[in-house]
């Protein structure tokens, strides 16, 4: 799992690139929760388009993350997904706590009108 | 034809991703459509990830074992773990059941695997052992 994250004002824009599972999560949270509260971040936007596998792992990951910020009236936004993670996202009911859009430059406008 | 396989693996996180590629490599030979494949990668992630995780606690001293049993056109997948076991099996089940709710644990793996196979059956006792047998139907395209 490799990411490449970029912040711009309090947004976190997180590029993944792998498989999310354990193992991965576990890498992402050492270099993502620390900073999500330092630099004060209240948007996230995962950017899921070079990811071709999550499980529950993952879905765990994006709520705890969700947490993180919503006190900051925060939002997560995900963005290109393939159809099995898009499957994994509908049962898990994360639609009622994060936007799902088709890619990140959609993203961004939605948090620009924001 | 009838085919098995049978292995077993240190409880560490780096080995659900060896779980998923064994899988997929025993089922190589096969016509399996890509949907069927991507689920059954995504439940034995879960339930390989709930041996080493919860049954083990990431001890890794410790073995997983997962069997796999292919026969007409009905894939059998078994994930055991001798570790602290599940003190109510139907309670575990449930949606969003989680005993580790502080790690950022969805409480999904029982529910994607439910959804993902045809057959989940969960044995358990308590300090001794955990058994998720699967099933899954195929087609051969
Ligand atoms: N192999 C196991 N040994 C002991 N307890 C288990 C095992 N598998 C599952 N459990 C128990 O069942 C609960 C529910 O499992 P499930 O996979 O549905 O959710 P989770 O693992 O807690 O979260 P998630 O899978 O969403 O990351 C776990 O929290 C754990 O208490
Ligand atoms: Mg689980």
């Amino acid at each position: 799992m490799n990411v490449q994250m970029t912040i711009r004002g309090g947004t976190l824009v997180m590029r993944l690139k792998g498989d999310l599972d354990q193992a991965s999560i576990e890498s992402l949270k050492r270099k993502s929760v620390d900073i999500i509260d330092k630099y004060y971040i209240r948007n996230i936007v995962f950017n899921f388009e070079e990811v071709s596998f999550m499980d529950s792992s993952g879905i765990g990951y994006i709520i705890g993350r969700y947490t993180q910020v919503k006190n900051r009236r925060g939002r997560i936004i995900v963005c290109s997904m393939n159809s099995l993670i898009e499957r994994i996202f509908n049962l898990s009911g994360l639609k009622r706590i994060c936007s799902v859009v088709e890619n990140e430059e959609q993203a961004t406008k939605i948090l620009e009108a924001a | 034809m009838k085919n098995e396989m049978h292995v077993s693996f240190s409880a560490q996180n780096s080995n659900v991703i060896f779980a998923r590629t064994i899988a997929l490599g025993f089922l190589v030979n096969l016509k399996i459509s890509v949907n069927v494949l991507n689920e059954i990668k995504t439940v034995i992630s879960e339930a390989v990830t709930n041996a080493i995780v919860h049954g083990y606690k990431n001890d890794a001293t410790k073995l997983v074992e997962m069997d796999m049993y292919i026969d007409s056109e009905e894939l059998t997948i078994v994930v055991k773990d001798y570790g602290v076991g599940i003190e109510d099996v139907e309670v575990a089940k449930q949606p969003m059941y989680s005993t580790k709710e502080s790690e950022d644990r969805a409480g999904l793996g029982f529910t994607i695997m439910e959804v993902f196979t045809d057959e989940l059956v969960v044995e358990s006792k308590l300090n001794e052992y955990t058994i998720v047998t699967m099933k899954k139907r195929y087609h051969e395209e």
